[in-house]
């Protein structure tokens, strides 16, 4: 289990980054390695040329300002889910990043990497997703930022163009008061989920749910947004049946189909468990709860 | 005196060197200028190979050569079956490379040698095969059907072995029963997965002509030998070398693989070292595997639960070849009625080809197989009764009083009848009891119940016929320079702690620090009597070798004390690395001392030699200097040859909880209580259990390995193939129980297996005992994940 | 500012690397795993290989202190890192280090073959909980999983980790 040979190109720039990916045709970039190599190593993936990031210091920050968490797509897993910056802003990014993998990969992964990688049962672009961020790529014309809803086309399938690098993730922090919660079922610890569910959730001044936001990953072909749901929560006074309805109705955003290992009735199951649980979850964590 | 090892935690002697890193795996043997080759293996599960072309492959820069059947000359013979049985009726071996068929996905094809493994890997890609693919059928049950398709054009309905014993008379114990119970249970396939996997390395000396393997091997011994055969070189001509293994289980047992026949002679024909060191992703579909077995099995019982017959039919996959016979099956077999008394056993089993990887023993050997099917129908049997599960157990037993307790005409694989040596069966049954609180346990899992939650309790009894024969060696001898004891045996260690318990068994002997004694083992230039490591025999068989010729070397270090102290030899005690006059105060002499003065030919070199001169001379004798039948220094060599296997045997029970949310299983407890009779060392036996149990887990809830219909292996990979982590193994409580076997001298039995092979059955019964409520069917097939438990209550909710 | 660099395929770059304090200058392959080189390059032979996968921890050394998995991580990557390997866990003076002394005591090995990889994880964990000591096992379990042990079943591993965490604080 070795790589096939390849270029190996190390831009200084993301410029220099760019003009190399439009140059080849079959480029992949190196970000973290953690998915990209495995494939390699199992000769997967063959590609012509390795673009390696670590010398773009440009993409490896996390900035927090105006209510936006910003984070540049070199930022190792890691390094996000240890900033208490971050984690004050949006404590959802750590609980979610402590789901991912295990540390000694998360230590190596970046954000960038899982996001363009764009596995439907990452944890990653389901946050994006939930939290209706905005993925930045930038490509040989320039710069544009797409809705993570939109960015996540199919199974490892992205709205980036081939020449086009992901450059930045932006995720809404939460507003005072909102209450969140991740959390997934895997039959192994630290392996992609059979299904994993993010929320938040604010309530009115009336105690109502004002907003609720509802994501899924490992139960279709990109990240779910678990869109009935929210808006059957919404208005609604938060009570364990409510919650337990909600889980219900989330069951037909399952569109995997059964594998080997697991079937469709029982993921819809586990999803169902899942939404009721971290309803009640992110309930506790609002203010007043 | 000092203090008796045997029994002591010792720490091991092997660990220093591991944990700086100084460890010698195959892959860490530094082969100065080595070859490394690669094979190019089927895709496909049957089929006629009609080209394969290796031009491309051969002209890669950096490829010295590409091996396929036609360049193996002589080689290209089938390879052995290596433990022939009558029953064998259509035995098949493969070939070391594919002819013109192939069989499984998986089988090695052809042999690429390169200068590196990169430059091996890039020109196996660019080998051209094309098949004629030939039907498959997978599935077991329907494989040994009429008109299956057949794996082998010329072994009618796939059946390579099948064998019926029949233990008392069946017949007329199910004619006279109150009750018959009857249940099928399914084991699936599954795989050792050792941490390192398969390595060869090979190196022809020009000057001796002598060949050294390395190799990541459990029988050494046996590997020299296949390899002289398939040579034709003399014995002592071929140097067979386990290093350090990174685990066993099973599979490394096995020989010669398609590696241990290529790579040496790569390295005959390049003159330099080759060497192959498997990927984890070839393991999967080149290691042997075990495991899938379906036995249908009926128990005969009156009223009150006494089991008068067993009835028990089952089907083994052998997979595409049987290269060690009937092993798994036969053990299987043999261990079908458990620790019960049950006086009539009929057992049956065929081994059935399919085209799949071949199967060979994995810790356990059918054992985990044969315990399920028992220990699920003594539960169900129970339910039917209406009896407690401990009671209907404890009513069958075999007593103490009953030992040796053989079941005629039952013959294990040591070719004698299956005879239990001694146990505490009840006592141990009670041990568990009392530490589940099995009565509090009740209350607790009815109050859960109330709030939703579902609680269950879990157990299982074992047993193990440990300590195979035919036998194994030990040598000893006492260093001349620095009075160490050294110490070898036949075998080879995957990490069990030959080089600390084998020590500890001759420090007792020869009163020496337990670091002073260095066990060398796995290497055929070093000794080379004896049969390998498997079956838990090695602490019993070597172990038992090893003190004999401990305690011959002890006769001999006390004799020559005794002339050189001129003391009378009664008066001789052994310690601290010295033989002194008991109660004398004085020094005596040291454990080098008294070698060199054993040895005629000395050159003062050193202190020792020096000194040794200042006493009276080692051996008295008017004649030549070795009298006749002495030998020079202090050595021993004795042998151990068991009677029969012993039979260790305990109980595993665990309290969980199902999530019925997400049918996660969460075990709140793991108890273990088992008997291994005396120990040599405690901590390293609970290392051993805490390890069984952890693969018993693995193939409890996760390990299957899923071949699809048209026989691809789908995952073989460590990302799909999922091997537990910490987090998904409990803590395990162990409680000991010894009971001496009365066979060998110090009382021993193995341990290596016992943690693996009641813990299916633990699970399934806890699970089921804490879903009794949602009244689903019962369990009969492991492992158990999460999505099929869902469609077990699924199904039970859509039968109310 | 460095340059932007390409190089053709199986071209050797050379890379300089710190490896166990000792500074190391050599030319690797660019498509050469940074396990392969530690390995057959350097012979640092205690770093193992048990998936290339990334799943198995075997290969787990420290890149510029914190641990990462040697499998899933190219030579070329490493220049100008420093890396540590069991080979260096050990002080000058041969003494032990806790992770290794704690391994040893509580015999949470046996065949030995995840060990070095087991015990990177670990002295990297040490760097980053204090609170080890007195951790349940179940938090101590969630921290090591990502590293398989085929034969201990991990009870003694989760022992040596608090002994370990106990000697670095009796070292203070
Ligand atoms: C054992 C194991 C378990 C894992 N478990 C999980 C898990 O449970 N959940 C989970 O989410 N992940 C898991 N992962 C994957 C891990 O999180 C990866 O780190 C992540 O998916 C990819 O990040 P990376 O930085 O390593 O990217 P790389 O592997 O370097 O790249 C991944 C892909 O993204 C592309 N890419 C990377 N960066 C960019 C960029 N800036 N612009 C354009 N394309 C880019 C690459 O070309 C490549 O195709 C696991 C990995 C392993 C080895
Ligand atoms: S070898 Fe690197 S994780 Fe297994
Ligand atoms: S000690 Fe053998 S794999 Fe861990």
């Amino acid at each position: 289990m070795k790589p096939s040979a390849f270029r190996y190109a190390l831009p200084s720039t993301l410029r220099d980054a760019i003009d190399i990916r439009a140059r080849f045709e079959d480029s992949v970039i190196l970000a973290g390695g953690q998915s990209l190599i495995p494939t390699m190593n199992f000769r997967l993936a063959n590609p012509e040329v390795v673009i390696d990031l670590r010398k773009l210091d440009e993409l490896n920050y996390v900035r927090v300002a105006d209510g936006v968490v910003r984070i540049g797509a070199m930022a190792r897993q890691r390094v996000v889910e240890q900033n208490d910056e971050v984690a004050a802003a949006n404590p959802l990014i750590r609980e979610t990043l402590l789901n991912v993998a295990h540390p000694v990969i998360r230590n190596r992964g970046t954000v960038g990497g899982s996001l363009a990688h764009a596995d439907p049962s990452a944890e990653l672009p389901t946050l994006l997703t939930t939290m209706r961020g905005a993925i930045t790529v930038c490509g040989p014309s320039g710069r544009r930022t797409i809705a993570a809803e939109d960015f996540f086309e199919f199974i490892f399938t992205t709205a980036m163009e081939p020449d086009e690098l992901l450059v930045e993730a932006a995720i809404p922090a939460l507003e005072p008061g909102e209450g969140w919660a991740f959390a997934e079922f895997a039959r192994r610890h630290g392996d992609y989920s059979v299904a994993g569910v993010a929320v938040t959730l604010k309530l009115g001044a009336d105690r109502r749910i004002d907003r609720v936001r509802l994501g899924a990953c490992g139960i279709a072909t990109t990240p779910a947004l678990l869109t009935e749901c929210e808006r059957f929560l919404t208005g609604k006074s938060p009570s364990p049946e409510l919650f337990a309805e909600a889980g219900t109705l989330a069951r037909d955003a399952v569109t995997v189909s059964d594998d080997s290992a697991t079937s469709k009735v029982y993921r819809q199951h586990v999803l169902a468990g899942l939404v009721a649980r971290n309803l009640t979850t992110a309930m506790t964590r609002t203010d007043g709860a | 005196m000092s203090t008796r090892q045997f029994g002591a935690r010792v720490q091991r002697n092997e660990d220093d060197r591991l944990i700086r890193g100084k460890g010698r795996y195959v892959d860490d043997i530094p082969l100065e200028g080595a070859l490394h080759g690669v094979f190019a293996r089927s895709n496909v599960a049957h089929a006629k190979i009609t080209r394969l072309d290796v031009s491309r492959a051969a002209a890669l820069p950096g490829v010295l050569k590409v091996y396929t059947h036609e360049d193996l000359g002589s080689l290209d013979m089938k390879m052995p079956l290596l433990i022939p049985h009558p029953c064998i009726t259509h035995g098949r071996t493969q070939y070391p490379l594919a002819r013109d068929e192939v069989f499984y996905v998986g089988q090695a094809i052809a042999f690429v040698v390169a200068v590196d493994r990169y430059v091996a890997e890039d020109a196996a890609l660019l080998i051209d095969v094309e098949y004629e693919t030939l039907p498959v059928e997978i599935d077991l049950r329907r494989a040994a059907e009429p008109g299956a398709p057949l794996v082998h054009a010329d072994v009618p309905g796939n059946i390579a072995a099948n064998l019926v014993q029949e233990s008392g008379d069946v017949a007329s114990a199910f004619a006279k029963a109150d009750h018959i119970t009857s249940i099928t249970v399914h084991c699936e396939r599954s795989t050792a997965a050792p941490m390192e996997c398969l390595a060869t390395a090979a190196r022809w000396d020009e000057v001796s002509g002598e060949l050294t393997v390395w190799d990541g091997t459990q029988a050494p011994i046996g590997l020299r030998g296949a390899l002289a055969s398939l040579f034709d070189l003399d014995e002592h001509a071929v140097r067979v070398i386990a290093p350090d293994v990174g685990g066993g289980f099973g599979p490394k047992i096995h020989f010669p693989y398609a590696n241990e026949v290529l790579v040496p002679l790569a390295a005959r024909e390049f003159g330099r070292p080759v060497k192959w060191i498997e990927d984890r992703s070839e393991n999967f579909v080149h290691m042997t595997h075990e495991r899938l077995q379906i036995h249908d099995i009926e128990l005969a019982a009156t009223r009150d639960g006494i089991v008068l017959g067993l009835r028990d039919r089952f089907l083994h996959d052998t997979g595409a070849f049987i290269p060690y016979g009937i092993a798994v099956a036969q053990v299987a077999s043999c261990q079908i009625a458990g620790p019960y008394r049950i006086p009539n056993i009929l057992v049956e089993f065929s081994c059935v080809y399919t085209p799949t990887v071949p199967v060979t023993p994995y810790r356990g050997c059918g054992r985990p197989q044969a315990n399920f099917a028992i220990e699920r129908a003594m539960d169900q049997l129970a339910d039917e009764l209406g009896l407690d599960r401990f009671e209907i157990r404890r009513r069958n037993f075999i007593q103490p009083e009953e030992f040796p307790y053989t079941r005629p005409n039952l013959i294990f694989a040591d070719g004698l009848p299956v005879t239990h040596d001694s146990g505490e069966y009840e006592q141990a049954l009670r041990a568990l009891m009392d530490a589940l609180d099995v009565d509090a346990f009740k209350a607790d899992q009815q109050a859960a119940l109330e709030q939703g939650r579902y609680l269950g309790l879990g157990l299982s009894f074992y047993v193990e016929g440990t300590g195979l024969g035919p036998y194994e060696g030990g040598h000893v001898r006492v260093h001349p320079i620095t009075g160490k004891v050294f110490v070898n045996t036949g075998l080879t260690t995957q990490g069990q702690g030959h080089a600390t318990v084998f020590a500890q068994i001759v420090s007792d002997q020869l009163g020496v620090a337990v670091e002073d004694v260095i066990v060398v083992e796995g290497d055929t230039g070093v000794y080379d009597w004896g049969v390998g490591t498997f079956a838990s025999r090695a602490a019993v068989v070597s172990g038992s070798a090893v003190h004999k010729a401990a305690v011959l070397a002890r006769k001999q270090l006390i004799d020559a004390a005794a002339n050189m102290l001129e003391a009378n030899p009664d008066d001789i005690e052994l310690s601290d690395g010295r033989a002194f006059v008991a109660g004398s105060g004085v020094d005596g002499v040291t454990l080098a001392e008294i070698a060199t003065a054993s040895n005629p030919l000395r050159y003062a070199f050193n202190k020792a030699a020096e000194r040794a001169t200042q006493f009276a001379p080692a051996a008295r004798s008017d004649g030549p200097p070795l009298a006749e039948g002495a030998h020079p220094g202090i050595e021993a060599t004795d042998y151990y040859a068991p009677p029969h296997a012993t039979w260790a045997y305990g109980v595993h029970g665990a309290i969980v909880e199902v999530d019925p949310m997400t049918y996660g299983i969460k075990i709140h407890r793991y108890v273990c209580v088992h008997d291994c009779g005396n120990m040599i060392n405690p901590m390293i036996v609970e290392g051993q259990i805490a390890g069984g149990v952890a693969q018993g887990m693995g193939g409890a809830f996760y390990e299957k390995l899923e071949y699809d219909e048209d026989g691809a292996l789908r995952n073989a990979s460590f990302m799909d193939f999922l091997i537990p982590y910490a987090t998904e193994i409990p803590h395990v409580e162990m409680i000991h129980q010894e009971t001496p076997s009365p066979l060998n001298p110090l009382g021993i039995k193995g341990v290596g297996e016992a943690g693996t092979i009641p813990v299916a059955q633990v699970i399934a019964s806890a699970i089921e005992d804490a879903l009794r409520p949602l009244e689903i069917a019962p369990i009969r097939k492991v492992p158990l994940s999460p999505s099929l438990l869902h469609s077990y209550v699924t199904e039970a909710g859509l039968r109310k | 500012m460095t340059e932007t660099t390409e190089f053709e395929p199986n071209a050797l770059v050379r890379i300089n690397v710190e490896v166990n304090g000792r500074a190391v200058s050599e030319e690797v392959s660019t498509r050469l795993l940074l396990s392969d080189f530690l390995r057959h390059q350097l012979r640092l032979t205690g770093t193992h290989v048990g998936c290339e996968h990334g799943v198995c921890g075997a290969c787990t050394v420290h890149i510029d202190g914190t641990p990462a998995r040697s499998c899933l991580t190219l030579a070329v990557q490493v220049d100008g890192c420093s890396i540590r390997t069991v080979e260096g866990l050990a002080n000058a003076d041969g003494s032990l280090h806790p992770v290794q002394q704690a391994f040893k005591e509580c015999h949470a090995l046996q065949c030995g073959f995840c060990t070095p990889g087991f015990m990177m994880a670990v002295a990297g964990l040490l760097d980053e909980r204090d609170d080890l000591r007195t951790a349940e096992d179940d938090s101590i379990r969630e921290d090591i999983a990502g590293n398989v042990c085929r034969c201990t079943g991990y009870m003694n591993i989760v022992s040596a980790v608090r002994r370990a965490a106990e000697l670095t604080n009796e070292k203070g």
